[in-house]
């Protein structure tokens, strides 16, 4: 009675049984020989088909390809595009699509022997690509980058790519995985508000603090952020100190150098953020709201201002998931009139490394290749059909969100929202903003949120901050089971 | 017919027991072999590691941290459930008027019964939902919204609930309040227990008592506690398995699933994060191990510590 199990609980239980038998079973010898006999080799990627300028990537004939795409916000519609070009360039070639939002649940046991050709590790379930890249688990797609475009022979998939799509998916110097969303991280303000009011939206944090006693006056709290994910804050916060102290301290940040959290510019960002804490500039509360109901409280008026990225009016006019506990309560409402507005992050003084307009752009939702898949190159192909245009053009078309292939959602139009988005993407120009360190080190991902929320609650303060972090890169820089990134 | 029974019995038995084989024994045994090497989950490489990862376990602050947060619910949890359930079932069942029309429950008794159940009924999905509304840190939560209406609460700084770090006679406030909803949601099913417990015991003997003059204080002290031992045993064991596993409510409830800043976490939110976002399969092994082996230790601790002689009745 008592032992291991009975200590987890029952549904974990359950899962991390079936994983431990699943795995077990998989890395038990013979059953690594059985799959070794299925893959012809168990650890080199197939060989694949013949190459031809029509099957650049050599997809082996009459093949299958096995694909497995999340069913998240971007819904399950638009895969059949991409299944409809592969089968039609390819006779006999069939793809076998699979929706599910238990990307790691369902994949991480299959990974070691029998896993699929194609991933789209997205969504709260994925897995850390870092820690797949690291074990060796995934295929670098040098090849996918280097074949050419489905739409122009000449040109190659890398050159059709918006700025800094490789690079994101770029781990341990190769690209193991491909990121096809393309959006901006900013901050959202209702521009029909500001207009009746009589405001003007600030470019500098002076600005802020002067607007926010008058937004204060009017009974709005001047900011909300959704503190039950701390990382919603980071995004802002480490946007600031970039912009202050421009690339050098962002690299030295994602590098993990020492004192890299304790500059002087880090000093300037943490100061005038925790000024808008203790001035009660946070909506109260804030530190507890999920992201939905930090976002439904904006769009009732009770706040000013709202960080989050390009996907806000997507995802607040989306229906509402009832078994989801973070839901707003009332469900998620647009007022109408809402005139949802993006800016970039304000200057932090007047003399920012970076100039006004400085924002991260940033490539996202990845797919990636196991290393063991049996037809790497089918999985390939399919990629190289989304990232064509009659293939890019129907994701933006139905998902309204614009993707990594240049100029693929050039026919999509509609609100304010996705115009503002436009024109601080155009503003960007060549200040991209990058930050790295998100997606090299799940262990910073999940321990910069602690300092975060802390910071945001009003129970640290700036010095507080700057050691809690500096000492969290400290720690993943000496931990020897973390391989090193570096840019 | 003897030697056909016993191939008949075997021919049942083979099935089950080797389900039981694969699917219990065998994961166990390979998690102790895991545990010695530093699987990361995504690969068929399991190099050896020797003891390295127990020897981390003994500088984990976070483990180490869990473990007591696991030991606060092993020690509070039955408490307070179980006192919670025995004053209830109690008065639903012998505390009230008892003079006149023999020993029965307080008015409305069954009604109360159906009531303390339902959470027994609900899912554990359907608790969160309903407590996260109730645990709403702004002006829109349920309870900060009555209380700042009440003027009990400062509208600029509502309660935080279980976004709420900061000690409370030394243990997080975010478990305190997790307790509550635990407490909540499992006090329904031990009234049951004990109601079905007490109404096993005669009635002549509370008469019995009552006409020789005790107080309802006496009867519950001197007849109802030692009769219900038994009883109340199972439930601390039941109730001792809940604590030590508290994920499904820690995950559900509490900000970055045991945050805010790890100061909810227990053994096996720890368990999971290491094993399924940091892909340290072995080192998580090596958790699930120790925590078997402090299971085994608290199980033989209870059993010895509760052995004592059978009331009769």
């Amino acid at each position: 009675m008592a032992s291991t199990p009975d200590t987890v609980s029952d549904l974990s239980r359950r899962t991390l049984l079936r994983r431990a038998a699943a795995a077990g079973l998989l890395a038990s010898p013979a059953a690594g020989l059985l799959s070794a006999c299925a893959t012809g080799s168990s650890d080199k990627p197939a060989t694949g088909g013949d190459k031809s300028s029509d099957n650049p990537l050599g997809v082996p004939k009459d093949s299958a390809v096995e694909v497995i795409v999340f069913n998240g916000g971007f819904g399950d519609k638009y895969p059949a595009t991409d299944q409809q070009l592969v089968q039609e360039k390819h006779a006999g070639v069939k793809v076998d699509l699979k929706f599910t939002q238990k990307i790691k649940t369902e994949m991480q046991p299959r990974f070691s022997a029998t896993p699929p050709d194609l991933i789209n590790n997205a969504g709260a379930d994925m897995m850390g690509n870092d820690v797949l890249a690291n074990q060796g688990a995934l295929l670098d797609l040098t090849p996918l980058l280097d074949a050419p475009s489905w739409d122009d022979p000449a040109k190659k998939v890398r050159d059709t790519l918006a700025a800094g799509t490789v690079d994101s998916g770029t781990l341990n110097g190769k690209p193991y995985a491909l990121n096809y969303v393309y959006g901006v991280f900013g901050i959202w303000y209702n521009a029909a508000l500001f207009t009746s009011k009589g405001w003007n939206p600030p470019k500098t944090f002076d600005d802020f603090f002067t607007l926010a006693e008058q937004i204060k006056a009017a009974g709005i709290a001047p900011w909300v952020h959704a503190g039950k994910y701390p990382y919603y804050m980071g995004w802002p916060l480490m946007d600031w100190i970039q912009k202050l102290g421009g690339p050098e301290q962002g690299r030295a940040i994602d590098n993990l150098e020492d004192g890299a959290w304790k500059t002087d510019e880090v000093k300037q960002v943490i100061t005038r953020i925790q000024e808008m804490v203790s001035k009660g500039y946070v909506l109260p509360g804030s530190e507890g709201l999920s992201h939905l109901q930090s976002q439904q409280a904006w769009l009732d008026g009770k706040a000013a201002f709202i960080p989050v990225g390009t996907w806000l009016e997507s995802e607040m006019s989306s229906p509402p998931d009832p078994k989801d506990d973070r839901e707003p309560k009332g469900g998620r409402k647009i007022p109408p009139g809402f005139e949802m507005t993006m800016l970039p992050v304000w200057d932090v003084t007047g003399g920012d490394k970076m100039p006004y307009g400085a924002a991260r752009t940033y490539a996202a939702e990845s797919w990636v290749v196991p290393a063991k898949a049996k037809n790497p190159q089918g999985g390939m192909e399919f990629l190289r059909a989304m990232l064509s245009k009659a293939g890019a053009g129907k994701f933006s078309e139905l998902t309204k969100a614009p993707t990594v292939l240049q100029g693929g959602a050039d026919a999509v139009t509609g609100s304010t929202a996705l115009a503002s988005i436009n024109n601080v993407i155009k503003g960007v120009g060549s200040n991209q903003i990058i930050v790295r360190i998100n997606d090299w080190y799940a262990d910073f991902y999940n321990g910069h949120q602690g300092p975060i929320g802390e910071l945001m609650a009003g129970r640290s303060g700036v010095d507080k901050f700057m050691d809690d972090m500096q000492r969290l890169a400290d720690k993943i820089k000496k931990d020897s089971k973390v391989k090193k990134q570096s840019r | 017919m003897r030697h056909g029974r016993g191939r008949f019995v075997a021919g049942f038995l083979a099935a089950p027991l080797a389900v039981y084989l694969i699917f219990m024994i065998w994961p166990y045994v390979q998690t102790l072999m895991y545990s010695f090497t530093s699987w990361g989950g995504f690969s068929n490489e399991a190099p050896f590691a020797g003891l390295d990862n127990y020897r981390q376990l003994l500088s984990d602050d976070t483990f180490q941290a869990a473990l007591l947060h696991n030991v606060f619910f092993l020690v509070a949890l039955p408490l307070v459930t179980i006192l919670l359930a025995l004053f209830f079932a109690f008065l639903l069942n012998v505390g009230g008027r008892g003079n006149r029309a023999g020993v029965r429950g307080v008015f409305g008794s069954s009604v109360y019964k159906v009531i303390f159940f339902f959470p027994q009924v609900l899912s554990v999905a359907i608790i969160v939902i309903l407590w996260d509304a109730l645990y709403r840190t702004d002006g829109q939560g349920l309870i900060n919204f009555l209380l700042i209406k009440l003027h009990l609460v400062d509208p600029n700084h509502p309660l935080q609930f279980v976004n709420d770090p900061t000690p409370f006679l030394g243990v997080p406030k975010v478990l305190w309040w997790i307790l509550i909803v635990v407490v909540w949601a499992n006090v329904g099913f031990y009234l049951v227990l004990f109601s079905a417990a007490m109404q096993s015991i005669s009635k002549d003997i509370y008469e019995a008592a009552m006409l020789d003059g005790a107080t309802r204080v006496h009867t519950f002290f001197r007849i109802t506690l030692p009769l219900l031992r038994d009883s109340v045993s199972v439930a601390w064991v039941y109730i001792g398995f809940v604590a030590l596993d508290m994920f499904v409510w820690i995950f559900a409830l509490t900000p970055q699933q045991g945050g805010p800043n790890h100061a909810s976490e227990v053994f096996a939110t720890v368990l999971w994060r290491e094993a399924f976002t940091r892909g340290q399969f072995g080192y998580a092994c090596a958790m699930g191990v120790a925590m078997a082996i402090f299971t085994l230790i608290l199980g033989a601790i209870q059993l010895t510590a509760t052995r004592r002689e059978r009331i009769e009745l």
